[in-house]
């Protein structure tokens, strides 16, 4: 079983293995993203408080649940490339993160969006948000990181020690920012949960978490082929597949 | 190796005295970013013992940002932190010690000056001495997971800034800890669980900080 | 008692030199050639275990350095680019602190500086210090200390005529006292005769 993970840690490998694998990735996002709106939009029920918008949680919700997904996936990979120096582990940690920043920003945007109907403001300080606040600026901090150091091997060490670190640092993070909104919340807040989970509402929000998911390793393994063609450019593998 | 780690911390409050300005100016800073508030917010005695707490932590955060330029950085360009690398005592001791002596120099006069801005901010005498308890916990912690960040960007251009951006965030628990138990205190709250959690994170950063910095040096001068 | 096996560095992401071999005993003197950019610099430091290489693997009594660092730093002495001193504090306070006995004799310190020329400039601190000066004191680092590896990386410039003779003339004898030492220099006439392991890159 390991010797096939290692075999494929080889770039040489994973470039063929990542492109056969792409376009099934890439359908099962289309299918899955088409159903998960579908069944969102249409086919579940509008909130008795909030109407129609509580239709942007199918979106909020499922990216909010990507960009911890994504920093937790980060930092396994970090963990791999330190301990067993594998450079594709660090190739995976460096294009992730601009995804999972991306996913930050439109939990944010679409947490902010959802807010405005619901609290009449475009920002306020829950606990959620403010999270995903921290957490953009943990993801902006490993990219400026990484952007800061020439020689690629300390920069994806020096980024895997940020990142895990960070790791460490994020349930501490949360929780002290769920302590702090419970001790200056006013009561009267609504929460951004929206109501119990129903089945019709809970199905569109598994699928969406899906296609992002789906969406997430397209774009990842996209990103690492082209990184790997560009930190392989002199390797004869490369020369003579003509790529 | 207690000896070790005295002669490093004896090496570094003579360093600091030799360059006793590069103590002083994150002092100042300090005291310059809290007398801010009350010229951007208004001198009114109600809203200034409300900001307080936060005004107070957050000008000790940034001054202690500033005050982590001088760990790592002028040792890096001597060379004197290569032969602490490749000392036959266990590198993290030595980082351990020169921490506690950054810690020394700069924390603690944070710690010891913080009551007089407290009183100028109209703080009660309760706050204040919550005030200096949570610092006297909470600046150690800056100092240890500052250290992680200065080791990391350590040589690297925008040095100062990019330090910040990826040291905050890490230090917002304490944040929201010590500003909190000085809220919690002047309302008439017990502040232990604030103080309890601080001294936790206190406690993990003592156990992890020195060997994650020392770490990140072996990296940083690869 | 230093064996280096296939030892391969990257720099920039590009591979900057491989399978680099070697054995060492004492009594040896190696000299690492090659031209400028070649990674002499990085080799030494990898040599002294500051620098990871990418492959290969590196010994000292049959124990990996990087495993067992502690006892391979005892016997290491790595004199590189940078002085290695503080430039607030003084020769004399530098060399103290640098000690491994650390007995509270500055008399020896004073003697060695004395050795090396500059005696007079002892109480200064380093910073005040020209770079030829600063240098004499990092290798006086080399007459108070009892370390059986040398590491030194162009140890000669910046000295005069006086002081490389000087240089040469104790490494020469570290070597033939049973210590081992590696350099790299651009003057390598002056040791040609007793260099017993060349790598060239």
């Amino acid at each position: 079983m390991f010797k096939w993970f290692f075999r494929l840690a080889a770039a040489k490998n994973f470039y063929p293995f990542a492109g056969k694998l792409l376009p099934w990735l890439t359908g099962l996002c289309i299918i899955s993203l088409v159903y998960g709106l579908y069944l969102g939009l249409f086919n579940s029920p509008p909130d008795y408080q909030q109407g129609e918008t509580v239709r942007i949680m199918y979106v909020h919700v499922p990216a909010a649940w990507m960009s911890m997904f994504v920093y937790a996936m980060m930092a396994g990979a970090a963990i791999v490339g330190l301990v067993w120096k594998i450079k594709l582990a660090d190739t995976f940690v460096t294009c992730s993160a601009p995804i999972g920043a991306s996913f930050t920003v439109i939990a944010l945007i679409t947490g902010s969006l959802w807010g405005k109907p619901m609290w009449g403001a475009w920002w306020v300080w829950d606990a959620r948000l403010t999270s995903e606040l921290i957490l953009l600026f943990l993801y902006v901090g490993f990219m400026a990181l990484q952007s800061a150091i020439d020689d690629p091997r300390r920069a994806a060490r020096a980024g895997g020690v940020l990142i895990i670190v960070g790791v460490v640092n994020l349930p501490v993070i949360h929780y002290s920012v769920e302590w702090w909104n419970t001790l200056h919340q006013p009561a009267s807040v609504a929460r951004a949960d929206g109501p119990s989970i129903d089945g019709s509402i809970l199905a569109p929000l598994l699928i969406m978490a899906v296609a992002f998911k789906f969406y997430f390793f397209s774009v990842v393994l996209v990103r690492m082929r082209g990184s790997i063609l560009e930190i392989e450019e002199d390797s004869s593998w490369i020369k003579e597949a003509r790529i | 190796m207690f000896a070790a780690w005295s002669r490093v911390m004896r090496r570094e409050f003579l360093l600091a005295y030799r360059q006793r300005t590069d103590i002083l100016t994150p002092l100042m800073f300090f005291i310059i970013v809290t007398s801010l508030f009350p010229l951007g917010v208004g001198p009114e005695p109600e809203t200034l013992r409300t900001i307080a707490p936060g005004v107070i932590w957050v000008a000790a955060l940034l001054a202690t940002l500033l005050s982590l330029q001088r760990l790592f950085s002028h040792e890096l360009h001597e060379g004197t932190l290569e032969q602490l690398l490749l000392s036959p005592q266990p590198a993290s001791l030595l980082v351990s010690a020169k921490i506690t002596a950054h810690w020394l120099t700069s924390g603690l006069p944070l710690v010891i000056i913080s009551p007089v801005l407290g009183l100028s901010l109209g703080m009660s005498n309760e706050g204040l001495i919550i005030t200096v308890i949570s610092l006297l916990l909470g600046t150690p912690i800056l100092s240890l997971i500052g250290a992680v960040g200065a080791a990391l960007t350590l040589g690297l251009r925008g040095g100062g800034v990019l330090l910040a951006l990826l040291i905050l965030p890490l230090y917002i628990p304490v944040l929201i800890f010590g500003a909190g138990a000085i809220t919690a205190t002047v309302q008439g709250f017990p502040a232990d669980a604030h103080l309890s959690l601080l001294g936790a994170y206190l406690m993990l950063g003592l156990v992890l900080a020195p060997w994650i910095s020392t770490l990140s040096l072996r990296i940083s001068l690869d | 008692m230093l064996q280096a096996q296939a030892l391969a560095v990257e720099r920039g992401g590009k591979p900057l030199f491989s399978d680099i071999s070697f054995s060492m005993q004492a009594g040896d003197l190696m000299h690492v050639s090659g031209m400028n950019g070649t990674g002499k610099t990085t080799l030494l430091r990898m040599l002294c275990g500051l620098t990871l290489p990418s492959e290969g693997s590196l010994l000292w009594q049959q124990k990996d350095i990087h495993k067992h660092r502690d006892n391979f730093n005892s016997e290491l002495l790595y004199i590189g680019h940078r002085s290695g001193m503080f430039g607030d504090l003084t020769a004399v306070e530098n060399l103290k602190l640098a000690s491994s006995t650390h007995n509270d004799d500055d008399s020896q310190i004073q003697a060695a500086l004395t050795e090396i020329g500059l005696g007079p400039h002892s109480e200064k601190p380093m910073r005040l210090l020209s770079q030829g000066q600063q240098r004499r004191v990092s290798l006086a680092r080399l007459l108070l200390e009892e370390r059986k590896l040398w590491i030194l990386d162009e140890p000669l410039t910046a000295l005069d005529v006086n002081a490389v003779d000087w240089l040469v003339a104790h490494i020469i004898q570290h070597a033939d006292n049973g210590g081992m030492a590696i350099l790299t220099t651009h003057q390598q006439a002056a040791f040609i005769e007793r260099v017993s392991v060349t790598v060239a890159l």
